[in-house]
């Protein structure tokens, strides 16, 4: 085995051995990197490769991640390092400072890798197809998207062009992605995680959170990035505890909820025989699945392009050509804002904003925007009363595996619901980890979604590492 | 719900976009589609039903007012597009 295939978790145990070095990881990711990544395309400003001196001697010996490289999405704020949300407004855009999760990691010795990993535009999408940079490839098929926006954190994490990652997830946007390349990606709790210095999409619903090769490397990020922080007045002020215990092969006894309307119109058959097939995998480990309702979930994705549309509208006024970024001149105020901003936003940015700017407007805010959050209200009493009787609820990730590039480009619609079974986590606010399952006919990963009541990813990491440890998903790489 | 391009136009000159013509008729088709959607949320009775702007209990957070260091200057106004002294500089606003 090469370095770069080896999950983070087996590379620190080999660091602290001194079997290796950092050095000869970085080396061996360079090298990766080079050779693939003109195919697989999962990190942007390619160009800017630089390994210079201070990525190559680096001595952090007394800590717990001894140097071990991380890639991080591009629309997380990495000090002096671009972070442009891969979108024309930002180009140029070093950020002045680290988000939260980037200096509790450099605290525990994590080099943070230079190149930022590809994304839809400020996190608009569901294939990476809305990047300004171009789309990332599927590692598993390259004419296939990677899935989004995540895509090209999940495209290097399954090419082993990275050691782990970190995502942003607003509406499955960890998840979908980590479904499509077949690796591990969790949506903590929303507040768990700090969203100081990312940049913002949905503010009620982002959550930054891990994209991993195993579980057990998805509960040791989780250690490190979570936490209160005084920054983020959403984040909770309560304990983090160990997630790497919560890894025990055993869920003898579990309850597990199988909700119907994941199992309805919309699913690949072949993706549901293969969760059908997992779910009976869970049971011969002992677990307990009974069938349960979530009334409201065809109205989660109608609820969601209102809420996040709205509150995406308001976040990305701030981007005006004025204090960073991109700006086209004119001699006036007003059209210096307008034509920055129409040059500066893609297609699907200027859609959501749009949208979001209507439901929000005078006259329709009752009609649209009043309506979805008590919808959500809704949304969110489904799973509280489920929660009341079971440990967890199964279901697919995503309705299909990975689609063609340019599939579903021109249909939006289309594109918003292969969120369809991701996108209630968000509105309700619960944790929710997708693992491998098993591989479609035409070679493409499908991914088990789990969800728990807020502040339980132990259940999530437990139930998950159960069930990897007893298939063989988690192995399978891609031939490249 | 009908959305026209009038309304598209009203709509983006509100959010601050320039807009092309090709544009707003693309939008609007677009927009339409997707608000026909949406517009299966008028099914639900909603009358007694809370709304949910944020999924936690949200508390004031409180700070002692003391001063401490903040980003300089000179960091603040780094990826500025245009810079004269300790200021930002856009096109003049008062005649």
């Amino acid at each position: 085995m090469e370095l770069y295939q080896l999950t983070a978790y087996t590379l620190i145990e080999k660091l602290n051995r001194k079997e290796i070095t950092a050095s000869e990881i970085i080396t061996a990711l360079e090298r990766r990197i080079k050779e693939l990544d003109l195919k697989v395309k999962a990190y942007v400003r390619i160009p800017n490769l630089d390994f210079s001196a201070d990525y190559k001697n680096i001595n952090q010996d007394n800590t717990l991640l001894k140097s071990l490289p991380i890639s991080i999405k591009d629309n997380i704020c990495t000090e002096r390092n671009n972070t442009e949300c891969c979108s024309k407004i930002l180009a140029g855009f070093k950020p002045p400072y680290d988000a939260t999760v980037i200096k509790k990691l450099k605290e525990k010795g994590a080099l943070i890798f230079p190149l930022k990993t590809n994304m839809d535009e400020f996190a608009f999408g569901s294939s990476t197809e809305n990047s300004c940079f171009g789309p990332s490839h599927n590692p598993w098929n390259l004419e296939c998207v990677p899935g989004g926006s995540s895509g090209g954190s999940a495209a290097a994490v399954a090419a082993d062009e990275a050691i782990w990652a970190l995502g942003s997830d607003t509406g499955g946007s960890i998840r979908q992605p980590a479904a499509f390349c077949g690796v591990v990606g969790l949506k903590p709790t929303y507040g768990r995680v700090s969203r100081y210095g990312l940049i913002a999409f949905a503010s009620s619903l982002d959550q930054i959170g891990p994209i991993t090769k195993d579980v057990k490397d998805a509960a040791l990020l989780m250690n490190i990035i979570s936490g209160y922080d005084p920054l983020d007045s959403t984040s909770v002020n309560i304990d983090t505890p160990d997630y790497l215990k919560a890894l025990v092969n055993d869920i003898q006894g579990i309850k597990i909820a199988i909700p119907k309307e994941y199992f309805v119109e919309g699913i690949e058959p072949e993706v549901k025989a293969i969760i059908t097939e997992a779910i009976e995998k869970l049971k011969t480990l002992g677990a307990d699945c009974q069938e349960v309702s979530l009334p409201h979930t065809k109205y989660a994705v109608p609820v969601y392009y209102i809420i996040a549309t709205a509150e995406a509208s308001s976040n990305l006024a701030r981007f005006d050509g004025v204090q960073y970024g991109f700006r086209e001149k004119s001699s006036d105020l007003i059209k210096m804002y307008k034509k920055t901003r129409q040059r500066g936003f893609g297609e699907e940015a200027k859609r959501r904003i749009i949208l979001g700017t209507f439901v929000l407007s005078h006259g329709y805010y009752e009609a649209y925007y009043l309506r979805a959050l008590k919808v959500r209200t809704l949304i969110k009493q489904d799973f509280d009363f489920v929660f009341k009787d079971f440990d967890c609820i199964i279901c697919p990730t995503s309705p299909t595996a990975a689609f063609k590039i340019g599939e579903k480009i021109d249909q939006p619609l289309k594109m918003y619901l292969s969120d369809i079974y991701t996108i209630s986590a968000n509105l309700a606010g619960i944790p929710a980890i997708s693992v491998p399952c098993g591989f479609t006919k035409r070679g493409l990963p499908v991914g088990l979604q789990i969800l728990a009541k807020p502040f339980n990813e132990p259940m999530l990491f437990q139930v998950a590492y159960t069930y990897e440890q007893n298939t063989p998903w988690h192995k399978m790489k891609p031939k490249l | 719900m009908a959305i026209d391009k009038k309304t598209v136009e009203y709509i983006a000159h509100l959010a601050r976009l320039d807009l092309e013509e090709k544009e707003l008729e693309k939008l609007s088709g677009q927009l339409k589609e997707i608000l026909d959607f949406i517009d299966q949320l008028k099914k639900i009775e909603i009358k007694d039903i809370p709304a949910t702007s944020h999924i936690l209990p949200i508390n004031n957070v409180l700070r002692k007012d003391s001063p401490k260091p903040s980003l300089p200057i000179n960091k603040t106004l780094e990826n500025a597009p245009e810079v004269k002294d300790n200021f930002f500089v856009v096109p003049k606003v008062i005649e």
